[in-house]
């Protein structure tokens, strides 16, 4: 049971200044020409005032876009490789939802199931995730579909939720406790106070279990295809996704030196899968969506007990062809199978 | 923390190169580093991720046998910028390598039956890992036959294997080019794997067979083989799926639910009847 407290909105003061004088760089979501996006702050008044949520998710911050796994320089018969340190410092992300809090342990699951990858965990090591409730929502919004909520805690050192005069403070974890012990002051103790009647109102909109349960089923039936036939390709919402993995390594050389970078990729991309000699085991773009579906929805539950999908929303308002998940997983469970 | 970087691959020098058809060559590789050399242990069927530096990484199985020890062999045909990398390189040179990676072909469960190895082009050096693995292990087997088919004679890879194959008493095998793609002083067969392997007719009883190759002589391959009596659990197979880590991360070689890179690359038919064919 999280230990519960009152963090008074003068209190965010003490407690930003006392993260980063113990030398943590803190993210929080800024106002950027009209959405908001992570962006290192130092005091709450530079944080955005009505966010719904940042446009692109908080992977970045353990899972960057490009990142160099390796280096070397070359001579005639000769390779001298450099192992990569992966650069992680002291972070703290305030106020992500509670959707992509959770998504941390996705990624986690594909990062860790099998063979360890230093790069995620070094990051993951210094992170602490202070998210914030929802008191709001949007159409795209599914998290109680996919089995968290507006105040869900999974993934959060400490949870804020907005009350009228500041937040409740949820502190969860040990990370969280190391944060509040910087500014033990701001921390209230809590009376009384209701956290669900602060919430927004997310009403499930399908049955995940059961729709997992029928997808094998629905593999080879016609609605992939219908469902992508407007589908540009782009691969917005596997770059915006708090969950999306899925990465390409890449060579940056020269006759003398070069270095190998991962970078992020999507299945939606055509090239993601065609092998060397023109064959393509997921030609069309029925088949790449069909595998977006089903790596969140059916081989994520199958191999790792959790889902690929914390039912943010981001994919859907970042789509340029209105493309929303959530209506086309509340069609799929309305398939007969 | 004491993980290592799964992404840092080994430095092996290049031993011998063999030009084994137009465009296609087998490296030998040995480790430059030497407790690297010995703690090195692999099985058959596995792959690996061999960098061309300056180039990058690509995905072959391991050609050569795990009883073969102190050196890695890969064969590969020059199609792309990775491998066009690595067939410029020359004896002495450096490339990486990252593995082993994925799953093996069961032969210690195989003792005391027959195989069959049918292979098709290109596709001959994930079997001929096997292959020498259980010729090097002779007596655990009974009858040992291999088909091995190619568009042209020129297209045979392993030409010199295929002689000593060729002159062992205790192997079978049968050579067989595509119609035109025969030279005159052709001793083998013409005609496609599949007709082929019909016409030797190995029984299926106690019978292993491995197919490997292009995916038209594996889909007419499979019929064959059902026809003349094995059974999907008796059929094994390697995809070729397109990798990046190898390591179940990358996210791109599933084929349905099962990973190739992890759960793969050999399956048997059965298996394979489980999954969509995404492949």
């Amino acid at each position: 049971m999280a230990d519960m407290y009152q963090l008074p909105s003068a209190s965010l003061d003490l407690l930003f200044a006392a993260i980063s004088a113990d030398g943590r760089r803190i993210l929080a979501p800024t106002d950027q020409d009209g959405r908001s996006e992570l962006q290192p702050v130092t005091s709450p008044a530079q944080v955005a005032k009505d966010y719904l949520q940042t446009a692109l998710s908080a992977k970045e911050v353990v899972f960057p876009k490009v990142e160099q796994l390796l280096s070397y320089t070359l001579a005639p018969g000769q390779v001298d490789l450099v192992d990569a340190t992966p650069r992680a410092e002291p972070t703290v992300v305030f106020g992500i939802r509670p959707c992509e809090a959770s998504g941390f342990q996705a990624l986690d699951a594909v990062f860790n199931w099998d063979y360890r990858d230093t790069f995620f965990n070094a990051r993951m090591d210094q992170l602490t995730v202070i998210g914030m409730s929802c008191t709001r929502k949007d159409d795209a919004c599914f998290c109680t579909s996919v089995g968290g909520g507006p105040g869900c805690a999974k993934g959060s050192d400490i949870l804020l939720t907005p009350t009228a005069d500041g937040y409740l403070a949820e502190v969860l974890t040990d990370k969280g406790r190391a944060i509040q012990a910087l500014a033990p002051e701001a921390f209230k103790p809590a009376a009384g106070v209701d956290k669900a009647a602060l919430l927004a109102d997310v009403p499930a909109a399908f049955d995940q279990p059961a729709l997992t349960a029928k997808l094998p089923a629905l593999f080879d039936g016609p609605l992939w295809a219908d469902q992508s036939l407007r589908c540009v390709g782009c691969g917005a919402c596997a770059f915006v996704c708090p969950t999306c993995v899925c990465f390409d390594i890449q060579e940056e050389a020269d006759a003398k030196a070069g270095r190998r970078i991962r970078a992020w990729d999507s299945c939606g991309y055509h090239m993601f899968t065609l092998h060397a000699s023109g064959h393509n085991p997921r030609e069309t773009q029925g088949q790449r969506w069909r595998q977006r579906i089903y790596h969140k929805f059916s081989y994520y539950p199958e191999r790792y007990r959790s889902l690929g999908c914390v039912g943010c929303g981001k994919c859907t308002r970042a789509c340029p062809v209105d493309m929303n998940l959530k209506e086309h997983l509340v069609e799929a469970s309305q398939v007969n199978s | 923390m004491s993980d290592k970087n799964i992404y840092l691959p080994y430095l092996m020098r290049i031993a011998r190169i063999t030009l084994e058809a137009p465009g296609v060559r087998t490296f030998r590789l040995e480790f430059v580093d030497e407790a690297a050399a010995r703690a090195f242990d692999f099985r058959t069927g596995q792959f690996g991720l061999y960098s061309a530096f300056g180039e990058g990484e690509s995905t072959f199985c391991i050609a050569s046998s795990p009883t073969r020890k102190g050196y890695i062999e890969c064969t590969f045909r020059e199609v792309g910028r990775v491998t066009a990398g690595l067939a410029d390189k020359e004896v002495g040179d450096i490339v990486g390598f990252r593995g082993p990676y994925g799953n093996v072909f069961p032969i210690e469960s195989w003792k005391g039956k027959n195989l069959v190895f049918i292979a098709g082009g290109i596709a001959l050096p994930p079997l001929r890992s096997v292959i020498w693995n259980c010729l090097d292990l002779r007596d655990w087997f009974q009858d040992i036959s291999i088909v091995y088919g190619a568009r042209t004679v020129a297209d045979l890879v392993y030409k010199d294997e295929l002689k000593e194959w060729e002159a062992r008493p205790d192997v079978k095998l049968v050579c067989t080019v595509d119609p035109g793609g025969e030279t005159p002083d052709w001793t083998g067969k013409v005609g496609f794997v599949p007709p082929v392997l019909e016409q030797l007719a190995p029984s299926p009883d106690n019978t292993i067979a491995l197919v490997c190759g292009p995916p038209i002589m594996i889909k007419l391959t499979l019929p064959v083989l059902q026809k003349l009596g094995f059974t999907p659990d008796s059929i094994y197979t390697t995809l070729e799926n397109r990798m990046k880590c190898g390591v179940g991360k990358c996210g791109r070689c599933n084929t349905g639910k099962s990973y190739v890179c992890k759960d793969g690359p050999v399956y048997t038919l059965e298996q394979l009847s489980q999954l969509p064919a995404e492949y």
